[in-house]
């Protein structure tokens, strides 16, 4: 327990867990779709602000567990409730309360239906999502890991598009599927550690065959939430058929606990087995950066296309985690980050087009810039950013991704290289069409350009889209010491490895 | 004091015996004084939970593990007298006589727990059992093909054959130990555990048991008393039979039969089959309750996987497990009782937009069914976690994925009706009209899956302290 720096005062993190929760239940009693607008948007601005204490408070020198709560659950199974958060997740939080009240705003006409239910859905997600990225408990994490699958289905099922039935289905069995192994492995580690305190279960000496086991259990989850080639197909569809609220919260957060799943537990819990699997991994990764850019590249709904863009992204993001230098990882972490922005707001972007035209088809909205030219301004620095032109966010994170694999293996970093190109060439067929189309457009001239509120919405992404691009120091600063904590333990943890096997020999 | 639930079960039973004379019959008279005696078996139950004793030449034995049972099944009865109230699938001219018999099957139940004693036991058994076996053919003749009667003479017929097991069973303890008493036979096998005759004796005994808990290959009865049973009856039979069962398969794990790897292969080879088997059969089902049935023999199951720790961690987790099962299926059951208009059987779609229909009666579905399917934070997952917990720590790998695995395939199912509920639109189904008692048993039910899940700790420490008790 000496790397939780436990927090004395005020319990900040529980209280992000459990004040949308509590906001929930709240809608049980008052049920007018009014008054559950205003208060969700109320509750999750409220969890936005809490967070801000926690950027203010986190201590950047020190890789320990900060504001971390333990309490006691279930004593017979040793099983506790402890929260915490360090450099790799706090950027997570973050993110995930701020992209919330957002996702209520951008709600706010679209959905007309069963308004309070879906708001419901929302904040009970907003609680399962942050516990996920806080929790240090290994069953406590699988719970709320598990658990999102519910309201996340229903935002699918309920609100979704025309096959809404299909996609929602294939969401939750794809994932609940990959997550049952999960499951195996968390109970063998218990059983191996007598806890499930995930810190404790890292950098011990388990054999390379139950390494190696847990890893691909571990992995099979997480890559069917990033989701890597070839574990993609449900995205796509999920995607697709999502309401605009649903699709930033699976695209922006959802997907990066695969990737966070990954550096928290592969790395530290099964070190040999990640440098055994790194390779493949790798090449998997490749694949699905050069895969999710082909199939981006020939889509006609838009939706689809920045689905299919999104596995390109998350192709970069596992391949900076398992080229393992500290590059590398933080580009990862970044860009983690980055694609939750960016993406987000380009799912929001769509939406605002559907609102108008209810259509996600390229052909439908083309040429829409001419009478929509705050939304083609917003469209367009979205795009950029999503290929990583320089000056926007994701370029600092594929820089150091890119840098961190020439580090590693320079055929590996060229690999990469035309996955960038294709993500300039779909963005830029997205673009042309959407803002300019061609001489035969259909008439859009009845459309209307953004309202206030709607501008409301992507304007902090687009602070964020600028501010990481053109200064991401301050980032860098909060995820740099756990990073580089974990790589040297990493790293060390090898190197004894190395060392025990020439005293054997 | 100590058997003032029994007690109140014969008060009701006579009760209704006395209404049952009656020439002529107030329907909401009866319905009401079957809650009311609903309550005060669960208040004696209450009461008399703290009692201990030893009753009629020490064949009767009051303990925490027979009161912890009794005031589950004291619950679970309350709760079917509260959503069956209304008996829509009974003729009302013999609705006195159904309750006669639902109590004394509940007494039945309530006596099994506590019998210590071969022939007390028994008795118990057939008191439950023939209660229910005439429960089933009362359902009125809606359909025309008379399919209640064909589910008693199959309910029958089976039972029957599950008991005649049990007996030949019990006859070889008796003729191995000469004593009926469980206290007795106990010591008197371990001196001659070496013998087949004593492994296939205790496995005999709990066959009969199997019987009731629906595993395979004593699973067949199942879909079709399910379905043939009124939806009140089912809910009756899908839940407390099987507390009973449990509570019968521990004491009689206790006995040493000599060969315990057999016995825990044997338990893994029926764990798996009945896991698959129901979860394999319920994928293709249209009727809720034929799938809710076969979904019960996959959770069975899941209870052997306790059962064959033998081990007292292990005993406790499938009283949890088993009584989160319960809670989970008479949540369903409210439902299905409600939803049905006229006591009909109700295809999956017939629950389409209940939503909008019964918001509160949906909800309790969807909780339900999430809680059935092992997602997080409801009783089903946790009890899942700690069965496979115990299990894997013995060292069952194979059984444990094989298990998870299953968890995999019944979400399948389970969400296609919470689909129906939720997203399909009602297509001018009529509203569901429900009085509030019955939706506060419902929201009761929900809290409990959900702190059953959420906090689980008090509950294994009781059920643990009560198995030690009779270890």
């Amino acid at each position: 327990m000496d790397c939780l720096l436990i927090n004395e005062g005020f319990p900040l993190l529980s209280f992000l867990i459990f004040l949308p929760l509590a906001g929930a239940f709240v809608l049980f009693f008052f049920s007018s779709e009014s008054f559950a607008r205003l208060w969700t948007l109320a509750v999750t601005t409220l969890a936005a602000l809490a967070t801000l204490p926690l950027i203010s408070g986190f201590d950047t020198t020190t890789a320990k567990y900060q504001f971390a709560e333990a309490h006691t659950w279930i004593p017979q199974l040793n099983i506790n409730y402890i929260v915490g958060v360090d450099g790799i997740s706090i950027l997570l939080v973050i993110l995930t309360t701020f992209i919330m009240p957002l996702c209520v705003l951008a709600s706010w006409k679209y959905i007309k239906t069963r308004v309070t239910a879906f708001m419901f859905c929302l904040l009970i997600m907003e609680t399962s999502m942050l516990g996920v990225f806080m929790s240090l408990d290994f069953v406590l994490f699988y719970v709320l890991w598990e658990f999102m699958l519910i309201p996340m289905y229903m935002l699918i099922a309920i609100w979704g598009g025309p096959r809404k039935i299909y996609a929602s289905i294939k969401f939750f069995l794809y994932t609940l599927a990959g997550s049952i192994l999960l499951l195996v492995a968390i109970i063998a580690l218990y059983l191996k550690n007598g806890s499930c305190f995930i810190p404790d279960m890292m950098w011990q000496n388990y054999s390379t065959t139950f390494q190696i086991l847990v890893f691909l259990a571990f992995f099979l989850a997480f890559a069917i939430k990033v989701p890597m080639f070839p574990f993609h197909t449900w995205l796509p569809a999920a995607h697709v058929e999502a309401p605009t609220a649903g699709s930033v919260i699976l695209a922006s957060v959802l997907l990066k606990m695969g990737t966070y799943g990954m550096l928290r537990f592969c790395l530290p819990i099964t070190p040999e087995a990640t440098f055994a699997l790194a390779p493949y991994i790798l090449w998997l990764s490749i694949a699905g950066i050069i895969y999710g850019g082909f199939t981006a590249l020939a889509q006609n709904d838009m939706k689809k296309l920045i689905a299919y863009s999104s596995v390109g992204h998350m192709g970069f993001v596992t391949l900076g985690i398992f080229v393992l230098n500290t590059r590398g990882v933080e580009g990862a972490i970044i860009q983690m980050i980055n694609h939750g922005v960016t993406t987000g707001a380009l799912f929001l972007c769509v939406g605002m087009i559907y609102e108008r035209t209810h259509s996600r088809e390229l052909s439908v909205a083309q040429g829409c810039g001419k009478y929509m030219p705050w939304y083609a301004t917003f469209l367009v620095i979205f795009s950029l950013s999503s290929f990583g032109f320089p000056g926007t966010n994701s370029f600092i994170g594929e820089f150091l991704i890119i840098a961190g694999a020439f580090e590693f293996n320079k055929t590996l970093a060229l690999a990469s290289i035309p996955g960038a190109v294709l993500a300039a060439a779909y963005m830029l067929r997205m673009l042309q069409k959407v803002v300019y189309g061609t001489e035969n457009n259909p008439d859009q001239s009845h459309l209307k350009d953004l309202s206030v509120r709607e501008i409301a919405v992507l304007t902090p992404f687009l602070i964020f889209v600028f501010w990481i691009g053109l200064g991401p120091q301050p980032f860098m600063d909060i995820i740099h010491v756990s990073v580089a904590n974990l790589l040297d333990q990493l790293h060390g943890w090898q190197q004894a490895q190395d060392v025990a096997a020439v005293f054997l020999q | 004091m100590a058997i003032l639930p029994e007690l109140a079960l014969i008060a009701g039973a006579l009760a209704f015996f006395a209404l049952s004379l009656c020439k002529t019959l107030d329907s909401t008279q009866v319905k009401n004084s079957a809650v009311l005696f609903g309550f005060i078996t669960l208040i004696s139950a209450i009461i008399s939970y703290n009692q201990q004793a030893t009753m009629f030449y020490g064949s009767y034995e009051i303990d925490m593990y027979s009161q912890l049972f009794k005031l589950i099944i004291g619950f679970a009865l309350c709760v079917v007298l509260i959503f069956g109230q209304n008996l829509k699938g009974i003729d009302e001219s013999i609705r006195p006589e159904y309750y006669i018999f639902l109590f004394l099957s509940g007494l039945g139940l309530m006596m099994l727990v506590s019998a210590v004693e071969l022939i007390t036991l028994f008795v118990s058994l057939e008191l439950s059992s023939f209660a229910l076996y005439l429960l089933v053919p009362m359902r009125d003749d809606r359909t025309g093909v008379r399919q209640q009667m064909e589910a008693g003479i199959k309910y029958i017929l089976f039972g029957v054959l599950a008991t005649g097991f049990m007996l030949f069973g019990m006859s070889y303890l008796f003729g191995l130990t000469g004593s009926t008493y469980i206290k007795d036979i106990v010591p008197a096998l371990e001196s001659i555990s070496s013998q087949p005759a004593v492994f296939f004796a205790v496995l005999m005994v709990l066959g009969g048991f199997f019987y009731k808990l629906a595993v395979f290959p004593m699973h067949f009865w199942v879909p079709d008393i399910y379905e043939g049973a009124s939806n009140e009856t089912t809910g009756f039979i899908a839940t407390v039979p099987k507390l009973g069962a449990v509570a019968l398969l521990i004491r009689f794990m206790t006995l040493p039969t000599g060969q315990p790897e057999l016995l825990v292969n044997l338990f893994i080879v029926l764990a798996l089959c009945s896991m698959f088997y129901g979860n394999l059969c319920a994928l293709v089902q249209k009727d809720i309750k034929r799938m809710l049935g076969f979904s019960g023999i996959s959770h069975a199951g899941f209870i052997l996987l306790g059962l064959l720790t033998m081990q007292a961690g292990g005993y406790a987790t499938a009283i949890y497990y088993i009584t989160g099962y319960v809670l989970m299926n008479l949540a369903c059951f409210l439902v299905i009782s409600n939803v049905s208009v006229h006591g009909e059987n109700l295809k999956i779609d017939d629950l389409n937009g209940l939503h909008k229909r019964q918001p509160v009666l949906a909800f309790v579905l969807a909780v339900s069914l999430f809680a059935l399917g092992g997602i997080p934070p409801m009783v089903g997952f946790m009890g899942k976690f700690m069965l496979l917990t115990g299990a894997l720590k013995l060292g069952h790998l194979t059984l444990v994925i094989a298990a998870a695995f299953n968890t995999a395939i019944a979400i399948y199912y389970y969400l296609s009706v919470v689909k129906a509920a939720y997203t399909a639109d009602s297509e001018e189904r009529e509203n569901v009209e429900v009085n509030s008692l019955i939706k506060a048993t419902g929201v009761v039910l929900v809290l409990l899956i959900l702190l059953m899940g959420t906090l689980p700790s008090k509950f294994v420490a009781i059920a643990d302290t009560a198995v030690r008790t009779i270890m």
